[in-house]
């Protein structure tokens, strides 16, 4: 449980207290400069969790952060033309740590993550059609056009969604993690949520019972630096990284560059493993950013970040460009190689649009199912008295 | 028959449905080795161990919402609310999360949960521990709403909750705990979404859910014998589903109503009831549909106010005469 300054970037730094007026409204109401001039990575490459990986895999990571960053540059452009409605939470500039965290799931582990949800979906294995059409509202869409961007879900891959209520997913990862423990299932639940999410209170509570009960889980914070457009040092009161608050309740907690896939699963693998074995919590702050707004609505590098920033994390701290160049200086890639892959995802992207924009709207029906069980299984239970109340 | 308590006739409840299924846990605050705050769940920590009754932090959003997360896999938690008020607390994990998951996830995830505790006012205890939020819980599609007023029923409905593959909001009383019934021995269930008629009449229906049944059959009594008015009382039992049937079927046959209701009267359980009837009895009706409800003011501590607050007996004798 070190702490590696090295790689971090992002809460590291407490605010001084504030002396003065003049202290006190830059702190609070000033612009933030969070970045450092360069990314300096640790090699974690001897990692063992990172040794015993092929050059398929490797590619195979690749790949995936490629669907997922092409998959939604598809979706904001369709979103800019008006022809995708709802919120749209792009993970650009985040995705190691969907493909990270899937790339280190076993069999029994179960994840659940908040809004910004597409990178994780895609990440377990979710096809591009399915999330695509769900976008266009689609009865095609992975949740036939009910949930929209931010509620994707597929049990049958362990991911429990998809949750719209910044904070509200924590407790449901509890009791991934408690159904594990009560069925004794050597399994793991990961929990993802943002840096704004830590200051919901929910969070806390579940933080105390996840080390009272020694509950099987790893709550990840991705540390995007802002709360929608609150910086982190405007809205979070911390002392060290916002992880260690779960000190205080008696848990491991560590921080971890997200921009490298090497360093993320050198420090998610064995906080996973600690759960499955040891059934004990852990909480893990990765530090990362997104290039687009906290959904695509929002007024962006305009009012709360400089586009210089912007441009320095594009440049620097690129997780797809990161993972491309170590590829390369392995061997395990050409340049030719990158391009094509690169081709093949943008053209799945692409057909995925399609897909979507072809599927049919949802029928008018299908507005009341899949809200009682009972009631669609046509059970006893689902027979007895008016479930719906509409003429 | 054995004559129990209804606090007894749901402790035998979770006691059967502990031991038939292995995926039914209780938990909440005080619920194991306290026994419980109001003894609902005395004995059964001692009996199931920790695994199946598990005392949690007072954490009523966190807990609620790992019943949600643990019900997604399969298990069925009973989740206990020391009172119904306190759920307010943790009202987004009722109703974003078991209320909408299984809409948001096109049926791909059911949320097989019980949440239960008390609901009622009445017990000099103030306004933040009295609320009766079974009108706007029902007014969630996804969420069913359950108010048993016996102990019969109260077993029974309890049985069917646990077993049923959606969230049930099921609505006790404190000042039901103590009340004696018959219930018979062994497991039965009594299906969500059907009323029952617990006193037939030809003049007048009452209709009402929870306590207030008690309340209006002690009027009936007294409208029987000093106003030769033979009351029919409707008691709903479930909220959502609700068995609109036996209203209508009530209502036609005594061509009167009067909705008793201890929850508040704006969009109240009442207010649904006078609609239905609105739309599909307006020719059975010889008299306007009357309501008596809880007075609209959040819950008095002073008692003999409180006593005031809450529709009594005589408050429904007064309000059936003047439908005549």
């Amino acid at each position: 449980m070190t702490l590696m300054a090295q790689s971090t970037t992002l809460s590291t730094k407490s605010p001084e207290p504030a002396k003065n007026l003049t202290e006190l409204d830059e702190l609070f109401g000033g612009s933030t400069c969070r970045w450092v001039s360069s990314p300096t990575h640790a090699d974690y490459s001897k990692d063992p969790v990172n040794a015993s990986l092929t050059a398929g895999q490797k590619i195979g990571f690749l790949r995936e952060m490629l669907r997922i960053r092409r998959f939604e540059q598809q979706a904001l452009k369709y979103y800019n033309q008006g022809i995708m409605g709802g919120f749209l939470h792009l993970c650009i500039g985040q995705e190691s740590i969907a493909v990270g965290t899937s790339s280190l799931m076993n069999g029994h582990d179960e994840i659940i993550t908040a809004y910004r949800d597409h990178g994780h979906a895609l990440a377990v294995g979710m096809g591009m059609d399915e999330c695509m059409a769900e976008l266009f509202g689609k009865g095609t869409g992975c949740s036939k056009g009910k949930g929209g961007s931010m509620h994707f879900f597929a049990p049958d891959k362990h991911y429990w969604g998809g949750h719209g209520i910044v904070g509200g997913q924590t407790p449901l990862g509890l009791g991934l993690a408690f159904a594990l423990k009560y069925k004794a299932v050597n399994g793991c639940a990961v929990c993802f949520l943002g840096d704004g999410a830590v200051n919901q209170g929910v969070f806390s509570e579940c933080l105390n019972i996840a080390s009272l009960w020694s509950l099987p889980i790893v709550y990840v914070i991705e540390n995007n630096g802002y709360s929608m457009g609150t910086s982190l040092e405007r809205s979070s009161a911390f002392n060290g990284p916002l992880a260690y608050r779960a000190k205080g309740y008696a848990i491991e907690a560590e921080i971890c560059g997200g921009f490298h896939l090497y360093e993320l699963r050198a420090k998610l693998g064995p906080a996973m493993a600690r759960a499955r074995a040891e059934s004990k919590p852990s909480v893990l702050e990765v530090n990362t950013y997104r290039y687009y707004g906290h959904s695509v609505a929002d007024a962006n590098a305009k009012k709360y970040r400089t586009p210089e920033e912007i441009d320095h994390y594009k440049k620097e701290f690129d997780p797809i460009t990161i993972w491309e160049n170590q590829l390369l200086n392995e061997n395990v890639i050409t340049e030719e190689e990158i391009t094509k892959l690169d081709k093949e995802t943008k053209a799945e992207a692409e057909a995925a649009a399609e897909f979507g924009i072809n599927s049919p709207w949802p029928a008018e029906e299908t507005i009341f199912e899949d809200i009682y069980y009972e009631v669609d299984h046509q059970t006893e239970a689902g027979q007895t008295g008016r479930h719906f109340f509409s003429e | 028959m054995p004559v129990i308590t209804y606090r007894q006739a749901l402790n035998d409840a979770f006691a059967e449905e502990l031991t038939r299924d292995e995926n039914v846990f209780l938990m909440g605050e005080e619920v194991a080795q306290y026994n419980g705050a109001y003894k609902v769940t005395e004995g059964l920590w001692a009996r199931f161990g920790s695994r199946r009754v598990i005392d949690t932090p007072i954490s009523e959003a966190a807990f609620l919402g790992l019943g949600v997360g643990a019900a997604m896999m399969g298990l069925r938690p009973v989740v206990e609310m020391m009172f119904w008020s306190f759920a307010y607390v943790g009202l987004d994990q009722i109703i974003n999360n078991a209320g909408c998951i299984r809409y948001m996830s096109g049926g791909l995830i059911n949320v097989p949960m019980v949440i239960r505790g008390p609901a009622n006012g009445g017990t000099n205890v103030g306004a933040t521990h009295s609320h009766t939020p079974e009108n706007f819980l029902a007014n969630t599609p996804g969420l069913k709403v359950v108010c048993p007023a016996t102990p019969y029923d109260a077993k029974g409905l309890m049985i069917s909750s646990i077993r049923d593959n959606d969230t049930v909001c099921f609505m006790e009383n404190t000042l039901l705990y103590g009340e004696l019934g018959e219930v018979p021995d062994g497991s039965y269930t009594i299906p969500l979404g059907v009323a029952d008629v617990k006193r037939e009449g030809l003049d007048v229906s009452i209709i009402a859910h929870g306590r207030a049944v008690l309340t209006c059959l002690a009027a009936a009594e007294i409208l029987a014998a000093e106003h030769g008015i033979e009351a029919e009382v409707v008691d709903l039992r479930s909220i959502r589903p609700l068995d609109e049937e036996t209203i209508l079927n009530s209502v036609a046959k005594t061509h009167r109503a009067v909705l008793v209701d201890e929850n508040k009267p704006f969009c109240g359980v009442s207010s649904q009831i006078a609609a239905l009837l609105a739309e599909h009895a307006f020719d059975d009706l010889d008299a306007p549909v009357l309501r008596v409800t809880a007075l609209d003011a959040p819950a008095i501590y002073s008692m003999p106010l409180e006593k005031l607050q809450l529709p009594d007996a005589q408050a429904v004798v007064a309000k059936v005469l003047s439908s005549f």
